[in-house]
């Protein structure tokens, strides 16, 4: 009898050391990096990134994490400057061992740590939107902004409507701006349209009200910005008040309602393609991305006090396309880029995803809405 | 060009001189009772404006102005008092140095404090598409506040170094600080005014663009930068002259972007400043031997 | 062997030292780090004995660092393969001076020679240098610090603005350097250690360099100049010419820096250029103190490991802006290691004797 209780009593202490064994196992936390400029002249993109995966990872951790690991969340801060990206990066992977990268925030920090990433073969989910992330292909590097280019054929299929075929070009002298400008004038003879004047700002640019005099003795029909910085606001005042009452048209990076508040009654009329983060509210019901939308403009509108921004998004979306892959790759690093390749229908902050072995972005044109401003409110245009 | 479009870039220029006029003219008065170049002169004209915009909520516009005001010059007292005031016989290269590091840290408490967003102060007069024909060119009212405010500020300067006693004491200590503490007069506190009188006019400047040119946190930096090129230009601590150069520099600038690509705008200042330095480090309007004596 | 030599050696025993231990505790990967801050601290090494030994304040330096990264990153990436027939590349491909490969996509690559590129990147900078330090040196105290400060920004500019410089985004991919056999200045993991040599062989090379140019007699008029320049004017010593060699001798190393990092990291950016990286370098030597070259050595080897690291995370900029406020109020003279390290030892024979 005695053995037996002995013999029952081990087989319980065995089974219960097993079970706290895998426990502790499924404990050990999955180890996620994450570069952003969270200082720095690109401080309008990595701040809202960074505070974005902080709180969604809080989020993910309270309800039982990716998998049931718990998700360890490892900030650097780059201050826009790629060479710190470079040490980051080569920490992250070697010292650290993350599982994943997200970040970085601009596009130069990005191409210089692109083969990093793809020789080491860790993941890398890039807030950044250059073109050239995506392309030529690396089999580790995706990234969640949308397509630049389509956002540039969005402004010339609404110019198209409205009968503008000769416009001025301004840009900030950014990687950001240096991209739009790259598009914009590579796409505007597919739809007739002439660029008069095309002008590159400095990013602290304080009073544009030379180039808009510069824009005025050109003659053109409308006027098309693309930067990121609050320069954006700076130039619709000064067309207003230079009597300049053409249409404005900016690019995604206007989607931040302080830009709105800062050009105040200026706002009014500017025409830009965005994702429906801005608009969420007034989305139909229906809608597919309605309800991700509202859910994360609220989150971070309790949290952080501000309104939520579309750059605070691409760090959302690259989250939640790792959280999505890991369904499918579990904790296999192998079989993340496989997997989130074979993402489809995921719907993000910026738009819809379908991944492919062919497109790491998985965006198309029609993750742009075309707002406008109304009464000093993002609403979707209706022309 | 037409006699329309000339004149509109003269104005932008005049415009954005006077703001590049007024940060000079706050470096010339620390330069002159120190011998110091206040790197951090810029972040006045940032901190001006940002206290102005978190005074707003509590107390109407004219008031938080004059708070801003009141409170950037107290802490350009307090940068005198902690930082310089106890320090013996410094070198030039080691004031240098701490101001530079100074404005560092000031820039970097601004955005632990306000974060990176930007902000504005709303239009003195009008709002944002206000705007006003002269001469067939528009500009906003908020120019007229900018150009008013630095025509103000030049006069009520000269009129109070040329008047009144404490001015005349503070010129005093600039030409000679030994006979002038000899005469009773308090060298130290004369300094501490000068870096007072420089951090509020700074102040008010930051409030008055904060409407055109939105204020951040780093706002300061490329303002210092182009404010001690046209100090330098129109002679380090001629104020008159700073006020002359900065115009000149501003219109200049509008100018060359009708021709040159804007890029190049900053180069233009740069290029201006290396070749005065290399070719008259007196500047534009002093004459050599007069360099060497300081007047407000 | 001359006791001007030992910090030299202590020095490399502490890098070889340091080396050995990371290799013992399995934690090599500090050496990536530790790469790159040799680099910044050659550029340091330079900056040191001109802001010490001549008094010159260099607000631009991070301008020099910039010239020889952007050269190089330049001349290796940019493709003379669609210029192969003219006259110029031709001779280039024959003489070697021209390499051709694939690059990562698979297209045909041709450009110069990493050597090659690198002695261009060290002669622009020792160009530019002499183009602006004959004005720019004969001015003093704040009239100096705004000329380098308005050299760094506009070198700034010009990377920045310029498209074929790659603007804001800088440029990438750029291949590696084969310094000598086994020798390949580039990133990955294979090569960290042969790429630990060599960064700190060039920081102990250049250092070797600065302390010969001390005692040498140029470096004791350097000392003269530094007491009192109308003084040494007197005894008939070329202020102007030295002062002019050892800009250009700074320049020289901040350049290698430049390209060398350039090719590790495999790229630059405009960041490199800017107004924030000449203050950390200024900050650098005042923390280390401003004639003393081993107190900077360990100065920037510190700070720029630590901030490579993100141990300071986003006060990164305040803690280099506080270093120089601290250091001028407090310690104009740097860090005196040396001082204390000679009172402990006073301290310590006057308490045996008793």
């Amino acid at each position: 009898m005695r053995i037996n209780r002995v013999i029952r009593l081990t087989a319980l202490a065995m089974g219960i050391v097993r079970a706290s064994t895998a426990m502790a196992e499924d404990q050990t936390p999955v180890k996620i990096g994450a570069i952003f400029a969270v200082t720095g002249p690109a401080a309008n993109l990595g701040a809202p990134e960074a505070r974005t995966a902080e709180m969604l990872v809080e989020t993910l951790n309270a309800t039982g994490g990716l998998q049931g690991h718990k998700i360890k969340l490892i900030v650097k801060d780059s201050g826009g400057n790629p060479e710190k990206a470079v040490s980051f990066a080569k920490q992250l992977i070697e010292e650290e061992k993350v599982f994943a990268i997200i970040g970085p925030s601009t596009s130069g920090e990005t191409m210089k740590i692109k083969n990093i990433c793809e020789e080491a073969g860790t993941l890398l989910i890039s807030c950044a939107a250059a073109e050239s992330i995506v392309n030529p292909l690396a089999h580790q590097v995706f990234k969640t902004p949308q397509k630049d280019s389509d956002a540039v054929r969005r402004i010339f299929q609404q110019m198209q409507k409205m009968k503008i075929a000769k416009i001025a070009v301004t840009s900030s002298n950014t990687g950001f701006g240096k991209a739009g400008k790259e598009q914009l004038e590579k796409i505007a003879p597919e739809f007739g349209i002439a660029i008069a004047v095309s002008d590159v700002y400095e990013k602290e640019a304080t009073d544009l009200s030379s180039v808009v005099t510069k824009i005025k003795a050109a003659d053109v029909q409308a006027v098309v910005n693309w930067s990121i910085e609050p320069a954006q606001s700076i130039l619709a005042k000064n067309m207003r008040q230079l009597g300049l009452t053409i249409p404005l048209f900016q690019s995604h990076g206007f989607g931040n309602i302080r830009y709105v508040k800062a050009a105040g009654a200026a706002a009014e009329g500017i025409i830009f393609p965005a994702g429906r983060l801005l608009v969420a509210d007034v989305l139909p019901g229906a809608h597919p991305q309605k309800a991700v939308l509202q859910k994360y403009a609220r989150e971070y509108q309790a949290r952080f006090q501000e309104e939520a921004s579309t750059f605070g998004g691409h760090a959302y979306d690259a989250l939640l396309i790792l959280a999505k892959a890991m369904e499918t790759a579990g904790t296999d690093r192998a079989k993340l880029p496989a997997a989130v390749e074979g993402l489809k229908g995921l719907i993000g902050t910026a738009g819809v995803f379908n991944f492919s072995a062919t497109d790491h972005n998985g965006l198309d044109i029609g993750a742009f809405e075309m707002l406008t401003v109304k009464d000093g409110k993002f609403t979707v245009l209706n022309d | 060009m037409t006699s329309e479009l000339l004149v509109q870039y003269l104005l932008s220029g005049i415009t954005i001189g006077s703001v590049y006029a007024i940060v000079a003219i706050g470096f010339n008065i620390i330069y002159n009772a120190t011998g110091i170049i206040n790197f951090a002169q810029g972040e006045f004209v940032m901190l001006g404006g940002m206290l102005a915009i978190s005074c707003l909520p509590f107390m109407p516009l004219l008031l938080a102005v004059i708070c801003a005001v009141a409170a950037t010059a107290l802490i350009g007292a307090l940068l005198h008092f902690c930082f310089f005031r106890w320090l013996q016989a410094p070198s030039v290269l080691r004031m240098i140095v701490i101001t530079i590091g100074l404005s560092i840290l000031i820039r970097e408490a601004a955005l632990m404090i306000w974060g990176e967003q930007v902000r504005a102060l709303p239009h003195f007069t009008g709002n944002e598409i206000s705007s006003i024909r002269i001469l067939g060119a528009y500009l906003s009212p908020q120019v007229l506040w900018v150009l008013g405010t630095a025509a103000v500020i030049v006069l009520v300067l000269s009129l109070f170094f040329a008047r009144t006693r404490v001015g005349r004491a503070m010129r005093a200590c600039a030409a000679n600080p030994t006979a002038a503490t000899l005469c009773g007069i308090n060298a130290q506190a004369m300094v501490t005014i000068a870096f007072m009188l420089s951090a509020a006019i700074g102040a008010l400047a930051g409030c008055v663009v904060s409407p055109m040119t939105q204020t951040q946190y780093d706002s300061g930096t490329s303002l210092a930068i182009k404010g001690f090129t046209v100090a330098i230009l129109g002679g380090l601590g001629n104020s008159t002259g700073a006020a002359v150069a900065g115009l000149l520099l501003g219109v200049t600038e509008a100018l060359a972007v009708s021709i040159l690509p804007v890029a190049y705008k900053d180069v233009i200042a740069i290029s201006l400043l290396l070749i005065a330095l290399a070719v008259r480090p007196t500047g534009l309007f002093t004459a050599r031997a007069a360099g060497a004596l300081k007047e407000f | 062997m001359p006791g001007r030599y030992t910090p030299l050696l202590i020095l490399s025993a502490l890098v070889v030292g340091l080396q050995l231990a990371t290799a013992a505790t399995g934690t090599s990967y500090y050496l990536t780090q530790l790469t790159m801050t040799a680099y910044y601290t050659l550029v340091v090494v330079g900056l040191c004995i001109l802001m010490g030994y001549a008094g010159q304040i260099s607000l631009g330096h991070a301008g020099f660092f910039a010239i020889g990264g952007y050269t190089t990153a330049f001349l290796t990436t940019f493709n003379l393969a669609p210029h192969a027939q003219q006259p110029v590349a031709a001779l280039l491909l024959r003489t070697g001076l021209a390499v051709s490969g694939r690059d990562l996509y698979g297209a045909a690559l041709t450009t110069l020679h990493p050597g090659l590129a690198f002695l261009c990147a060290l002669a622009l900078a020792a160009g530019v240098a002499v183009l602006i330090g004959i004005p720019v040196l004969r001015l003093k105290g704040h009239y100096l610090a705004m000329a380098t400060l308005g050299f760094g920004l506009i070198v700034y500019r010009v990377v920045l603005g310029t498209p074929a410089l790659g603007a804001a985004d800088g440029l990438s991919d750029v291949p590696a350097f084969v310094l000598a056999p086994g020798v390949k200045i580039a990133g990955g993991a294979a090569g960290r250690i042969a790429n630990y040599y060599a960064a700190w062989g060039l920081v102990i090379l250049g250092a070797l360099l600065v302390l010969n140019l001390m005692h040498s007699r140029a470096g004791r008029a350097l000392a003269a100049i530094h007491g009192n320049e109308a003084a040494a004017q007197a005894l008939g010593i070329n202020t102007a010419a030295f002062k002019l060699r050892l800009f250009v001798f700074s320049a020289i190393l901040a350049a290698a820096a430049g390209a060398l990092l350039t090719h590790y990291t495999g790229g630059i950016g405009p960041s490199e250029a800017g107004i924030m990286k000449s203050v950390r370098y200024v900050a650098i030597v005042a923390v280390g103190g401003m004639a003393n070259l081993w107190g900077t050595i360990g100065a920037s080897a510190l700070l720029n490991f630590l901030s490579l690291r993100g141990y300071f995370g986003i006060y990164d900029d305040a803690v280099f802006g506080g270093c120089l406020v601290g250091m001028m109020l407090f310690a104009p003279q740097g860090l005196r290691a040396r001082a204390t390290f000679d009172r402990l030892r006073a301290w310590v024979r006057g308490r045996r004797r008793t």
